[in-house]
């Protein structure tokens, strides 16, 4: 809570100094960014939609980094998700019925995240390369690729693939809250509350979840312990790519119906700041991808008045403002910090 | 023109020469900040603020020394702010690391709308000019910024190596609380350290910058990423790194030299240093007595 606080209240204080030296008044502009997001239904939704692919790879971040893992490959992960989400979710017979097609889409989507991760995996598990390195690079490879790829499974003239079948969207939310009408958001945002639920759980009453988070504390002492503290750490790895793949539920499926270059970009960067304000916990994750996914819907907002790669400075003064807090926290209360 | 000989060819020699200032200044700053015990993934974002810093100064005052010393004094300035929350404030390196390539990436693009009104690149400069009829692989090996890089380079290996002050160094990226129970002030070390290395990464922005005359959003383009990998390789050694650097480069250059040459999608050239940075780390990243990090990397004193 604390820490939530410092990080509000810097992220304020970034955004007034910013602001102001831009030349326009923060008062107003608050309003604005306000007015924007949570100030009408079709604004809340579109941070709903916003938020859905953070919420992904915000948990898919934070359960690596339960095995004191840096997944910052989600970037990567989602992008080769997206595009496999996009190929399967048009290739399907076109009378696919929903409940088989949304499956197998997102399936694909994980699958190629996972894969994604792999990589990184067997590098660290078998030659202990830093995964920190090693997924930055598979992003840039992922970059290429995928551009590669979508000049050959792309509509002629076009860097989209083609629609994905009718079973394979995603219902909006306006089809159940009608005052949502017009935003993206989709039922993908549900899903990914559950996912959050879900894994947190995970963390405390399975296995391996409570194992995970023993290697993350002391990787050692586990392994003295007979875990086999490598298979874990590579699943972990592997895990956390298949969710950040997942996220095209809410780009591919729930919003665009296809794949283009470029969607869903930095959404895995954007995890990395949800996991690390959200830190294991269900309502923390929720809160932090809501709260970022408010910072770019506001950015929108604002972006006839000031640039809206503000946004993206506040998220790294919030991530500084959190750790600062966090290791604060932990100082004081006597723990060793290495 | 044959593929081979336009590999083998000056031209090839002195692109690779050029792509490389940016890479060996990012490595040598980074020799310099974890052989004292910081990781540092900021070198990207590094690269990028100073970058802009250097034609936003330079822009503003016409004078391209101006702006080199800007280059400089922003990627101190960014060291500064790292070492402040890893060493006094106990921040994990990473997590301030990726906090500061994000406020670099949206802060130079903001920046850019806010100077330029674009969110692609800034106006044109000078830079440097210099001996314009030479042969490109004389201009390439006395370019103010090649001098100041081998310069930077040679003076860090000498610095880690012979003084007193790069034994402290080094003391306190083996074994932090045992460099603080002889006296050595950790804290003020590795902050000297940080901000030394970051300059140094500075000049590799300014290079990257002025070799193109103008900033471009994004310009950094995971080099900051690859010289760290070029570090990890290279056992943490600063001549070593720099040379790795030249092979990265070189995979750069032909990307260049080979345009219209082939018929192998640009793309793929692209992702070739992503790549061989993967390959290099699978090969070199076995932990042996003469390639392992220092020890007390990421450790805090007791």
């Amino acid at each position: 809570v604390k820490a939530t606080v410092t990080a509000l209240a810097a992220a304020w204080l970034a955004f007034c100094l910013l602001v102001f030296a831009y030349g326009e008044s923060p008062a107003s502009m608050a309003v604005q960014l306000f007015a924007g997001t949570w100030g009408t239904w079709y604004g809340a939704g579109q941070v709903l939609f916003k938020a859905t692919p953070l919420l992904f790879t915000g948990i898919a971040v934070d359960l690596a980094l339960r095995a004191g893992l840096f997944n910052i490959g989600a970037e990567g992960q989602l992008a080769v998700g997206s595009l496999a989400c996009g190929v399967v979710g048009a290739r399907l017979p076109p009378g696919t019925p929903f409940v088989v097609a949304v499956p197998l889409a997102i399936g694909a989507a994980a699958l190629a995240g996972a894969a994604w991760a792999f990589v990184p995996a067997l590098l660290k598990v078998r030659v202990g390369a830093h995964e920190v390195i090693s997924t930055i690079m598979m992003n840039r490879v992922a970059d290429g690729l995928v551009g590669l790829a979508i000049a050959n499974v792309a509509l002629t003239g076009t860097v989209r693939t083609p629609d994905v079948v009718a079973g394979a969207h995603v219902p909006r939310l306006e089809a159940l809250v009608p005052a949502f009408r017009g935003s993206a958001a989709s039922l993908a945002f549900v899903v990914a509350v559950l996912a959050a639920v879900l894994v947190t759980e995970g963390y405390r009453r399975t296995r391996v979840g409570r194992e995970l988070g023993l290697i993350g504390l002391n990787a050692r002492a586990m392994a003295a312990e007979k875990v086999p503290v490598e298979r874990r750490v590579a699943q972990a790895l592997v895990v956390s790519g298949a969710l950040a793949g997942a996220a095209s539920l809410g780009t591919v499926l729930g919003y665009k119906g296809y794949f283009e270059e470029g969607l869903g970009a930095g959404a895995g960067f954007g995890g990395l700041a949800v996991a690390l304000l959200g830190r294991g916990s269900a309502a923390g994750l929720v809160g932090a991808a809501l709260l970022f996914g408010t910072l770019q819907q506001g950015g929108l907002a604002l972006n006839a008045f000031v640039p809206r790669e503000l946004m993206e400075v506040l998220e790294g003064v919030v991530i500084c403002a959190v750790a600062l807090a966090d290791a604060r926290g932990r100082l004081s209360r006597g723990e060793k910090t290495a | 023109v044959s593929v081979a000989e336009v590999i083998f060819s000056g031209t090839m020699l002195a692109q690779t020469v050029r792509m490389a200032i940016p890479y060996a200044c990012a490595a040598t700053g980074g020799v310099l900040c974890e052989r004292s015990g910081v990781v540092n993934i900021a070198l990207e974002g590094t690269l990028l603020a100073s970058a802009l810093a250097a034609i936003a100064t330079h822009a503003a005052t016409g004078s391209a020394t101006a702006g080199l010393v800007a280059g400089v004094a922003c990627g101190a300035a960014i060291g500064a702010v790292h070492a402040t929350l890893v060493v006094r404030g106990r921040v994990d390196a990473i997590v301030s690391g990726l906090a500061i390539n994000l406020a670099a990436a949206g802060g130079t693009r903001f920046l850019l709308r806010a100077l330029y009104g674009s969110s692609s690149n800034s106006p044109s400069v000078a830079a440097f000019r210099f001996l314009p009829d030479a042969s490109a692989l004389v201009r390439a090996v006395l370019d103010p910024f090649f001098v100041l890089g081998a310069i930077a380079a040679l003076g860090s290996a000498w610095l880690l190596a012979r003084t007193r002050f790069g034994l402290r160094l080094r003391a306190c990226g083996e074994d932090p609380s045992a460099a603080q129970a002889v006296g050595v002030r950790v804290d003020v070390t590795r902050t000297a350290a940080v901000c030394l290395g970051s300059a140094v990464c500075g000049l590799g922005g300014t290079a990257l910058a002025y070799d193109l005359h103008q900033f471009q959003a994004g310009m950094s383009g995971g080099r900051g990423f690859i010289a760290l990998a070029a570090v990890i390789v290279s056992g943490w050694r600063p001549w070593a790194a720099a040379s790795a650097c030249l092979a990265f480069a070189a995979l750069d250059a032909l990307e260049i030299v080979l345009q219209g040459h082939t018929h192998v999608p640009a793309q793929l050239f692209a992702i070739l240093p992503f790549v061989a940075t993967l390959v290099a780390l699978a090969l070199f990243s076995r932990r042996r007595s003469a390639h392992r990090p220092p020890a007390g990397l990421g450790k805090h004193p007791e």
